[in-house]
């Protein structure tokens, strides 16, 4: 097996930068650099030099033992001065080393997935991690990281063995004493799973909005200083402002951090009946995506028989409050208004933000709903008696094959073993 | 010296369906066996089937083996298991009378043409390097062999327990192969020790049938065989009695005294199938457990006790057996007792059952760590083909998981290992609605008729089945009804307006062949047992289709070849324990790979890249 070493923080300058070396030579290739490392788990500063004898930089270094390391093997880890030179030189050193090599792109992260410290939505979770911006996108990254949605998945496993071991021992022992009546065990383990398994489907929607960003909608009639206020917000001249009506055609995003949330406001056409082929395009986009986002400010009213569907938590304000002042108003000119407008936003958000669960991916939320729809027909079946136990096993392997797809874990098996250890079989 | 194709060491189940499955290829066969009065012998329980096992019987028939029809010559007692469940999941059984298996399928053997059955004691093999030349006879001759299947069942190094004392056997009132097995070392396999049991036989005059409950077979017995077989051996019941707290309390007090808890076993036995002294002790509050008392033979007085196999010394199995309601003077004929045997890792094999390190020899039965006479037979034939391909220099013949229980169990074989003694289950085939009982014939006939295995009369027969079933699927499928003709021919359908086809509805769950005869008068015609393949066909034809995506993933896997020789220590960011899992397994392909304990998706695709990496080389 190779040891692999690469530059683990960002390329360029910084304060700090870290290489690290994993693989069974990691321990050596750290002495040869540093003179001699620390013990395992602990960490010391030492001088690096180069082959002549020079010394490159001074550095904290790190020592771990496989298999208590993020990769599980060895490892060894470098904190140098972030300078583009000394890290060029470090590598240089480094990849001299016998049975040394540089890194392929994730491969620090395949090899953890490789030896078991990490299963693969807790990689998606890293993934996550790395990419979060905001302070609710790295919690629930950090989440996943630690396995919180692989443990959910593995305790509704658990369950659906035993209620799959359960059915199987009437089918394969039957002419064998087993006089219980395992029906009502499996139909609870059933609806237990099915009712959490529902419920991380619905919250999956907002886990999901938290990692790509929830959309807030500004709308309104033309010329209402939706741009205005979307240029206030974001601090810069994000969009075209001028005294034109219509001057907004496309829909223009612009992501920011409200308060830890991922956020991106939708600046949109102004919507009224227009001629110009054009704006009728912008119209009808602002429709649609104003629908589709999770919020929606509305600025004024629409025109009549143009409307957009509010829904429950939607934000109103009155438009251009530097011209005309009212209770509820709001000027992207002045800024009036919206220190308070942000807050709501964010009170709203939070509070859904609150029911977010542990799958955040299409991916996530596609193997959960057919492990439900698989778990409910397994249930029907059951309910329809003996004659369809055949049935309800399929439905529930089926469900199990889901939850194995979606923590990317292959095996079986486990199921003669829980039926040996509940039944005793044989004659 | 004599020079065959193939050579078969041993006359039991595995040996039998070997040696025979060859002959019917047509080359030249020896089948060897200490003794030609052991041919087909059941050594333990004298029935055949079950589930699972069943589904493997009929699959042997399906390729026109021998264990189907013997037992059903055989068959004292037909039981189709299951009854009332899917047809998916049931399976056939019966118990057999031992004499006439064991006539039946001497005489199957006798009549073969090519079959030439040698008494002797295999010693030794000849070899030529790493590869197997033939077989040494205790009188010191030998015989030559292009490939060599080996079935020693439990007689490879096998010893009898009984109480504390043992003794060297393979079997009650059989020696060992002790000689054969130190060949077996040097090839330097994985090799473990496993153990079975077995119970007292009882005679059949000192039970008090009288008093209990009786369990007569089916009706209309349902055979293994799909060819039309004659009259059939008298029927009898069998007899059910129970333990009780008494003789659970004769086991307790006696347990130091079992071979198995005294601690003078090493071997793992099958956790199915405990000895009586387990189920006492494993499971400590149930007052009771089941026995079934199957008579052994029509005419003899042996008595199987099913339920109560033992190692206990025999003054005690004497004492516990008396305890039992009806079995209160029974009288013992033959002790019960345990015996330990050597394995192989079955992991050293490849899919045609062909030991990898080594060239022409074959494994099959209880040496690959299986137990049961079907799951033997089903690896006898599997063998007993691939033996036959290799002596003709023809490619070996594998057989998937989708397509067979027998597929099933070498895979499960060959890439898992084993723990304790293999038994079939039907929750071992994650395509279990697809393998059914009935339709082996149509998985695994065509197959068998391409290798040559299958006589003129039953290509006749299955050719007509298969005109029979096409025509009346076509008639079902083509004939579309709406839901108010269905409804006025007495179905229950939604008035949804959705036309269906007659195959539709036949999935239903109230709606039975009989009812569409109204609405499709050419239906009449059809014979019953083509209407009843059908109408399985149609009930699980959604999850067929389902399924079939499945199915064909693992084909793609299936086809993702890995050569023998790959580098998994070479391949870069593989753990160190998969590393050793894949060497020590070698799995012929992706997908058997992708079903070795502990395997990863990362690890799959680090090899699948390895594979496309290696290809343009080879091209």
């Amino acid at each position: 097996m190779d040891t692999v070493f690469a530059l683990a923080s960002a390329e360029g300058r910084a304060g700090v930068a870290v290489v690290r070396v994993s693989g069974p030579q990691a321990h050596k290739a750290g002495a040869a650099l540093c003179g001699s490392i620390p013990k395992p788990s602990m960490f010391a500063v030492r001088p690096v030099k180069g082959r002549a004898g020079a010394l490159i930089d001074r550095v904290l270094v790190l020592t771990f033992e496989g298999p208590n390391s993020f990769t599980g093997e060895d490892v060894v880890e470098l904190h140098l001065h972030g300078s583009i030179a000394i890290i060029r030189s470090v590598l240089s050193e480094l990849s001299q080393c016998d049975g040394l090599r540089l890194a392929e792109p994730g491969e620090f992260t395949r090899r953890a997935l490789e030896n078991g410290k990490m299963d693969l939505t807790q990689v998606e979770g890293l993934a996550d991690l790395i990419d979060a911006e905001t302070e609710q996108q790295r919690l629930q990254a950090m989440e996943t990281v630690e396995g919180a949605l692989a443990g959910v998945v593995d305790r509704w496993r658990s369950d659906l063995i035993r209620a799959a071991s359960l059915l199987e021992v009437t089918i394969d022992f039957v002419d064998e004493d087993v006089p219980v009546d395992v029906r009502p065990e499996v139909h609870r383990l059933l609806s237990h799973v099915i009712e959490e398994l529902e419920v991380q489907v619905e919250q999956s929607y907002v886990a999901e909005r938290v990692r790509t960003g929830f959309e807030v909608a500004i709308i309104g009639a033309p010329n209402v200083g939706k741009s205005s206020l979307l240029n206030y917000l974001s601090g810069r001249e994000a969009a075209i402002t001028s005294e034109i009506a219509g001057t907004t055609r496309d829909v223009i995003e612009v992501r920011m951090d409200l308060q830890g949330l991922p956020v991106t406001f939708l600046d949109t056409a102004g919507v009224r009946e227009t001629d110009d082929i054009v704006e009728a395009k912008g119209v009808a986009l602002t429709k649609k995506r104003a629908e589709a986002a999770d919020l929606r400010l509305f600025l004024g009213d629409l025109p009549k028989g143009l409307q957009i569907t509010a829904k429950e938590g939607d934000i109103h304000r009155s438009p251009k409050a530097d011209l005309f002042p009212s209770n509820s108003g709001i000027s992207g000119v002045t800024g009036e208004g919206v220190s308070d407008l942000t807050s709501e936003i964010v009170e709203q958000l939070k509070g859904r933000v609150s029911n977010r669960g542990l799958a955040s991916r299409v991916r996530h939320r596609d193997e959960l709903k057919s492990a439900a729809t698989s778990l409910i027909e397994a249930k029907r079946l059951l309910d329809l008696g003996a004659d369809y136990s055949d049935l309800s096993a399929e439905e529930m392997h089926s469900a199990m094959r889901s939850l194995s797809r979606l923590v990317g874990r292959i095996d079986v098996e486990n199921l003669l073993d829980e039926i040996f250890s509940s039944f005793c079989l044989g004659k | 010296m004599k020079q065959f194709d193939v050579l078969v060491i041993g006359g039991g189940h595995a040996g039998c369906e070997a040696a025979h499955a060859a002959a019917r290829m047509g080359v030249d066969v020896a089948l060897v066996t200490m003794t030609k009065a052991s041919i087909g012998v059941m050594s333990c329980n004298p029935a055949i089937g079950g589930l699972g096992k069943g589904h493997l019987v009929r699959e042997i028939d399906a390729m026109d083996g021998v264990m189907g029809a013997v037992a059903d010559r055989a068959g004292i007692q037909f039981r189709l298991l299951n009854r009332r469940k899917g047809p998916a999941v049931q399976g056939p059984r019966a118990q057999s009378d031992r004499n006439i298996y064991q006539r039946e399928m001497l005489s199957m053997l006798e009549s073969a043409s090519g079959l030439n059955i040698i008494e002797g004691e295999v010693v030794d093999l000849s070899m030529d390097g790493d590869r197997v030349t033939g077989v040494v006879l205790s009188d010191g001759s030998e015989i030559n062999a292009r490939s060599v299947i080996l079935t020693t069942g439990t007689f490879l190094r096998g010893i009898i327990h009984i109480g504390d004392q043992q003794r060297p056997g393979g079997r009650m009132g059989d020696k060992a192969s002790n000689k054969l097995a130190k060949r077996m070392d040097s090839f330097g396999l994985r090799m473990g020790r496993l153990k079975t049991g077995t119970p007292p036989r009882l005679d059949s005059k000192s039970i008090n049938w009288d008093i209990l409950d009786m369990q007569p077979g089916d009706e209309a017995p349902e055979l293994f065989s799909f060819m039309p077989q004659g009259p059939l051996a008298r029927q009898i019941s069998c007899g059910i009695t129970h333990t009780n707290t008494q003789t659970h309390e004769i086991i307790q007090k006696n347990l130091e005294h079992s071979a198995m808890y005294g601690g003078h076993i090493d071997g793992v036995g099958p956790r199915y199938c405990p000895s009586i002294e387990d189920k006492v002790v494993r499971f400590a509050d149930k007052e009771s457990h089941q026995i079934f008392l199957e008579p052994e033979t029509l005419d003899g007085n042996s008595v199987y006790p099913n339920g109560i196999s033992t190692s206990l010394p025999i003054e005690v199995q004497k004492d516990y057996v008396s305890s039992i309601v009806g079995l209160e003077r029974a009288i013992i004929l033959q002790p019960g007792y345990a015996i330990e045997y050597d394995y192989v890792d079955p992991r050293s094999l490849d899919a045609a059952l062909s030991v990898r390190s080594l060239s022409g020899l074959y494994l099959a039965g209880q040496i690959n760590g299986t137990t049961g006479y079907e799951e033997a037979a089903a690896q006898g034939l599997v063998a007993g083909i691939n033996a036959v391909q290799f002596a003709l220099g023809k490619p070996s013949v594998h057989f998937s998981r989708a397509e067979s229980y027998i597929g099933v169990m070498i895979d499960d074989l060959i890439t898992r290992g084993v723990s304790e003694p293999y038994r079939m289950f039907t929750s071992r085939a994650e395509y279990r609605l697809s393998l059914r009982a009935d339709n082996a014939d149509q998985r695994l006939t065509p197959l068998a008729m391409d290798l040559g295995l299958v006589s003129d009369t039953r290509q006749l027969v299955f050719d007509k089945k298969m005109v029979a079933l096409s025509s009346c699927l076509s008639l079902l499928k083509e004939t579309e009804v709406t839901p108010k003709q269905a409804n006025t021919a007495g179905l229950k359908v939604k008035e949804d307006g959705q036309k269906r086809s007659l195959f539709q509805l036949l999935a239903f769950p109230d709606v039975e062949f009989d009812n569409l005869l109204s609405l499709k008068p050419e239906l009449n015609a059809v014979e019953a047992q083509i209407a009843v393949q059908i109408a399985r066909d149609a009930l699980y034809a959604n999850y067929v289709d389902r399924q079939r995506s499945d199915i064909e993933r693992m084909k793609k896997d299936e086809r993702q070849v890995i050569p023998p020789d790959f580098n998994y220590i070479e391949l870069p960011g593989l753990s160190n324990e998969l590393q050793a899992k894949l060497s020590n397994t070698r799995p012929d392909t992706l997908a058997q790979a992708a079903r070795i304990d502990g395997m990863t998706p990362a690890a799959l695709a680090l090899i699948l890249a390895k594979l496309h990496q290696m290809k343009p080389k080879s091209a």
